[in-house]
Parts: structure tokens; C-alpha cells; sequence
């Protein structure tokens, strides 16, 4: 019977290995075929010919004489800056808004519950258009206070210099993701046992000192997985920028393609940046979580 | 050209129907498109029907433009009654697999002329002359102003993307050493919002685009394009390449319009001139063009009048475009190059001899 039992399960596997095979096989057939079609191989020749479209950011010097190559050097600079900054902001607002779901003061609690059924039912390409044509396209040409500066032109602080397109991106990626990391956190900090909060509780510990010190290192372990899935999703959504016009790496991807007609080329570098960034990403994370568990070892 | 690979694949699906459809249209004999048309009895043009001045539906439910206009120039032409036309919107990736697939026997939905779309081992279409030149230009708020692309030095200009508009845009400010900021969206609504609300001192897209997206704003008066040109896009109407009868009878109509505007002969002045040419054995030429006699249009397969059935359908070229894009009209767009050749344009007509 056991026997019987495996011999099935062997077929079975052998038949999903075909199948992912066959269709495999299929893909790469039908890239053959439309490369063969248009009369067209695979050619990166192109990437050092000037690129002749000017870029609105660039935090590198960028002229459109340079190359295709660079352009998109540019745009995953420009990609890299909103997905670092958004990673940062959104974890903080995501934590804070997930610790205040826990909080005994009502109107936290309340607040914060608001904000994540709000924006979850929402989507993100909405809620972008919003920040981008409403609320910052909407800005006054005003200076707000001396060191701040801002119009819907741009936001000057102290000197630095940022586009209401990013600002847009940044807000609406920070925001959105930092609902769905308040969930998580929410989670993570239920899954600790209530007798840690009656413990530090009956120590005279301060509600903010025992969650920070007591409760949230042990709801880690439970909040580091899904908090990478959310830290992929992010570098994944910054590519709707193209929707509120902020020259991401997609954005420059998109021009690219259209000018050299090389769409398959185009769409094999985008795979390939986006992966290596998600690794990246996921890689960054699960050293974080080897560490964590770890202390969490070593301190029991 | 920069279709993801998805579409490619439906591009080549589509392809090859066409190309069966197209093996199955050929089949039915050695006969042209125009004795297809001339036996219904009615003509089925593709247009856009989303362009106000070109192909929109007006307030009493019928399409209205400049295209549309050519469509009912040429169902009269061919069949003698302009209201005999089947109508059929198509969007820019269908209509080229509607017209080889047999669809429609003409394509009228501003589609520029390019070697790609006329060569054989292209599209494979035969193109009629142009009925619109077009290009790309630049829209600016009255009140900024902006009179000229010099003045937009530095400045932030919406863009959208898709077709060569960076690329030209880029070109035309490069050439003179002009600076400026792009601020790039996807799609044409976008780029007017962003224009709308401030971000941008200029939106580029094609003229008769612009033209178009403006009779839709609140203050269509504040806003004005700038006589910069920054690219050549000419519009004309299109048939199945290799049919020459179809070929020759859409150019000669179209010619027909403007050789009428030439001559000055309107939808109201038809009647008196034509009973002048009657009368007047001495108007050798008139008499010729107005298929008093000479036999033009059976040389093309038409009737000999069929110029008289275009004029009284639809007016000269001149009537069709300021019914449609002229000072009165929703889009107003100013003539430029679309002027006859003796005023300074670029529309001109071979002689009818």
C-alpha cells in the first residue's frame, strides 16, 4: 500500500515536471518564433547608442547624448531612491500605526484602525492619482516657514531638492504599504502571550518601554517573513510612477523600448534589474531574521 | 514597435487571420475593391470616432470630422450617394488588420503616412494624398506668456509616451540649445491633467491632438498652440496596397476636393458653374474636370461627374476642413500647411487632363 501510494506520487511529480517543462518550452519557442518573425536576434548593440530623451531627475549628471545604458543606470538610481527612503518610512509608520492598534488609549486604537481600513480597500494606482493630482498638484506656490519651501513645483527643504513626483510616489507607496505592515505588526504583537504585558506590567515598566523592550523583540520572529513579502511588494508598486509621472526605471525602460523597438531586450533588463533588487531585498531580510532568531536562542 | 511580448503574440495571431482573410478576399477574383464597393452599393470605412474635428459622434448621434467627411466624399464618388456608409470605429492597433483582412474598404482615421506602413514588406498599404498635415507642437496658457519654443527655455513640458513625441521633442529643443524638464506620463488624460493643474508650462502631443484635448477644457480660449513645428506627421486616408482601380480612385477624389477649392466651386456655387460649363464650349478645362466631357471618370471607373457628386456631398477641401476644424468650429485649428499651394500650403492637385 505504501509502495502503491509512492509509485502514484512519483507519477504525478513526473507529470508536473513535464508539464512546467512543456511550458517552458513553449515561452522560449515563442520568443524564437517572434524574434525569427521580426527578423530580429538578440542585440544589446543598442545600449551604447545615445539615448536623445532628456530625464526630469537625475542624481547623477545626464545629458541626452549619453547612452541607452546610462539612461537606465538613471532610472534605477531614481527607482533605488524612492525604494530605499519608501522601505524606511513605511516600516516606521507601519510599526507605529500596528503598535497603536494595541494601545489601551481609544482614540490611537481608533485612529489607526481607520487608516488601515481605509487605505487596504483602495487601490494603489487610485490612491497615487490622488496624492499626485489632488493633494500635491494642489499645493500653493507658497513658502511654508523660512527653511521649508513649497510649491507644486517641487518641496525645498533645507536645501534639498525634491519633484512633486516623487514626493507622490514616496506618499502613496509609504502610505499604502505601511497599512498593510500595521496588520503585520498588529499580528505579530497579539501572537506574544498577554502574561508578557501583565509581567512588565506588574514590574512598573511604562506601556512604550515594555512594548519596546518586552514585547516587540519577541512578536519579531512572527512579523520578519510577511514584513519581506510587503518589502518586495514595494519595490514592485514603485513602478506604477509612470502613472504620476516620475522617471523610474520602468518609466525610462518604457521610452527605451518604444524608441529602439527592442521590446523583448528591454523587458529581459527590467526582469533582470527587478530581480536583482528583490534579492537584494529578500537576502537583506533573511540575514535579519537569522540574527533575530538567533538572540532569541541564545537569550532563553 | 514597443509592444510587450504579449501583444506581439496577438499581433501575430491577428496577422495571420488577416492574411488568410486577405488570400480568401483575393480569391473571389481579379476584380478590384471598387467593383466590390460599386456592386453593395455602400462603403465600409474605418475611423476612429474618438477625435473631435476628425471623428466623433455629434449631438444627433452620427459621426462627424474631417475623416468622416472624406468617407462620404468618397461613397459618393464611388457609389453615387453619400449616406451610404457603414461606419467602423477602430482603435490604432485594428486598423490596419481591418483594412488587409477586408473589413473595410478604406481607412480614414488620421493615420500617418510612413514607409513602414506603404512598403510592401510592411503594412503593404497604398496610401491616398495627405488630408491633414500634421506635427507635433506645443500647448501654453495664454496667460504665461510663452509665444514661441524659446521662451519655454528651463521650463517643465508634459509629455506622454508610446510613440517618438520624447524623442522629437528632445530633438527640437536640443537643435537650438534649448534646456527643459520632462515630466512624462503614460497616457494623453494624464498629460493634460498634469498640464491643467500647473505642473507643466507647456503639454506637447500632435497639433490636431492638442487641438482636440483643448475644445474639452473649461476655457478652450486660454489655451493656445505655438506655431513651433516639432515633427512632420502627414494624415492621409489608406487602401489595400496592390489594387490600383481602389488606389487611383481614392487619390482622384481626394484631388478633387482640392482642385475644386482651387477653382473656387463650393456646395453653393455647384449648380451655377456647372450650367456655365454646360453653356460654354470655350472652358475646355472646367468642362473636363466637372465630366462635361473629356471622359475622366471612366478612366478611373467612376462616372464621368463624379467630381459634381463629391462637391455637392461634402463641399471642397477648404468647406470640409473649416466645417470641422475652422475659427467657428468646437477644434480650431489654424490652416498652416493645410493651405492650397498658391496660398503658402502644401495641398496640391495634379492636373485633370
Amino acid at each position: 500500500m505504501p509502495q502503491m501510494f509512492r509509485r502514484g506520487r512519483f507519477w504525478i511529480q513526473l507529470g508536473v515536471v513535464v508539464a512546467l517543462m512543456a511550458f517552458g518550452g513553449l515561452l522560449i519557442n515563442n520568443i524564437t518564433v517572434n524574434l525569427i518573425r521580426t527578423g530580429l536576434g538578440l542585440d544589446f548593440g543598442w545600449l551604447w547608442r545615445p539615448a536623445g530623451f532628456a530625464l526630469a531627475e537625475t542624481a547623477l549628471p545626464y545629458a541626452p547624448t549619453d547612452s541607452y545604458a546610462w539612461a537606465l543606470v538613471i532610472g534605477w538610481m531614481n527607482s533605488l531612491k524612492v525604494i530605499l527612503v519608501g522601505l524606511l518610512l513605511a516600516t516606521m509608520l507601519g510599526v507605529a500605526a500596528g503598535a497603536a492598534r494595541s494601545s489601551r488609549n481609544g482614540l490611537l486604537r481608533s485612529l489607526s484602525g481607520g487608516y488601515v481600513a481605509l487605505i487596504r480597500q483602495v487601490p494603489l494606482l487610485l490612491q497615487l492619482l490622488f496624492w499626485y493630482f489632488v493633494a500635491f498638484l494642489g499645493l500653493p506656490d507658497t513658502p511654508v516657514g523660512g527653511l521649508i519651501h513649497v510649491s507644486n513645483q517641487g518641496i525645498r527643504l533645507l536645501g534639498l531638492n525634491l519633484s512633486v513626483e516623487f514626493c507622490s510616489v514616496l506618499t502613496g507607496l509609504v502610505v499604502f504599504t505601511g497599512a498593510s505592515i500595521a496588520e503585520i505588526v498588529r499580528g505579530g504583537i497579539n501572537a506574544v502571550s498577554r502574561g508578557q504585558w501583565e509581567a512588565f506590567r506588574s514590574l512598573g515598566l511604562s506601556e512604550g518601554l515594555g512594548l519596546r523592550r518586552i514585547v516587540l523583540p519577541q512578536a519579531l520572529p512572527a512579523i520578519l517573513p510577511a514584513l519581506t513579502s510587503q518589502y518586495l511588494n514595494l519595490a514592485k508598486n514603485s513602478t506604477l510612477a509612470i502613472a504620476v509621472g516620475f522617471a523610474d526605471l520602468y518609466a525610462v525602460s518604457d521610452t527605451t523600448i518604444t524608441q529602439t523597438g527592442r521590446a523583448i531586450e528591454g523587458f529581459l533588463l527590467l526582469l533582470l534589474s527587478f530581480l536583482l533588487l528583490n534579492l537584494l531585498i529578500s537576502g537583506g531580510m533573511a540575514l535579519m531574521n537569522r540574527a533575530v532568531l538567533g538572540r532569541l536562542q541564545r537569550s532563553r | 514597435m514597443s509592444r510587450p511580448i504579449s501583444c506581439r503574440l496577438i499581433g501575430a495571431v491577428g496577422g495571420l487571420i488577416g492574411l488568410l482573410s486577405g488570400c480568401a478576399t483575393l480569391g473571389d477574383g481579379t476584380g478590384s475593391r471598387l467593383d466590390l464597393v460599386q456592386e453593395r452599393g455602400e462603403l465600409f470605412c474605418g475611423v476612429s470616432g474618438k477625435i473631435p474635428g476628425f471623428s466623433f459622434l455629434s449631438p444627433d448621434g452620427r459621426y462627424a470630422g474631417l475623416d468622416v467627411d472624406l468617407c462620404k466624399a468618397m461613397a459618393a464618388a464611388f457609389v453615387g450617394d453619400s449616406s451610404k456608409v457603414q461606419y467602423r470605429p477602430l482603435t490604432a492597433p485594428e486598423r490596419f488588420t481591418a483594412l488587409r483582412s477586408g473589413e473595410i474598404d478604406l481607412l480614414s482615421r488620421n493615420t500617418t503616412h510612413t514607409l513602414s506602413r506603404d512598403a510592401a514588406g510592411g503594412n503593404g498599404l497604398s496610401f491616398a494624398p495627405t488630408v491633414f498635415h500634421d506635427g507635433q507642437g506645443l500647448m501654453v496658457s495664454v496667460g504665461s506668456g510663452v509665444r514661441s519654443m524659446a521662451d519655454l527655455s528651463g521650463k517643465a513640458i508634459c509629455v506622454g509616451s508610446g510613440t517618438t513625441t520624447e524623442q522629437n521633442l528632445n530633438d527640437a529643443f536640443a537643435a537650438q540649445g534649448l534646456p527643459y524638464t520632462p515630466i512624462k506620463y503614460q497616457d494623453l488624460n494624464q498629460v493634460v491633467g498634469g498640464y491643467l493643474q500647473g505642473r507643466c508650462a507647456a503639454m506637447t502631443s500632435d497639433r490636431s491632438q492638442l487641438a482636440s484635448a483643448r475644445s474639452g477644457f473649461k476655457d478652450p480660449q486660454q489655451h493656445v498652440i505655438l506655431a513651433d513645428r516639432l515633427s512632420k506627421e502627414p494624415l492621409a486616408p489608406a487602401v489595400v496596397g496592390g489594387d490600383q482601380r481602389m488606389a487611383d480612385a481614392t487619390n482622384w477624389v481626394v484631388y478633387a476636393l482640392i482642385e475644386a477649392e482651387e477653382r473656387g466651386i463650393t456646395q453653393a456655387n455647384l449648380d451655377d458653374v456647372l450650367e456655365q460649363a454646360v453653356a460654354d464650349p470655350s472652358q475646355a478645362a472646367l468642362r473636363r474636370f466637372l465630366g462635361v466631357d473629356g471622359g475622366l471618370g471612366a478612366k478611373l471607373g467612376l462616372p464621368d461627374d463624379f467630381v459634381v457628386q463629391v462637391i455637392r456631398a461634402t463641399g471642397n477641401y477648404g468647406e470640409i476642413y473649416n466645417r470641422h476644424l475652422g475659427p467657428g468650429s468646437a477644434v480650431t485649428i489654424p490652416r498652416g500647411p493645410n493651405r492650397l499651394g498658391g496660398e503658402g500650403g502644401l495641398m496640391i492637385a495634379p492636373p485633370f487632363t
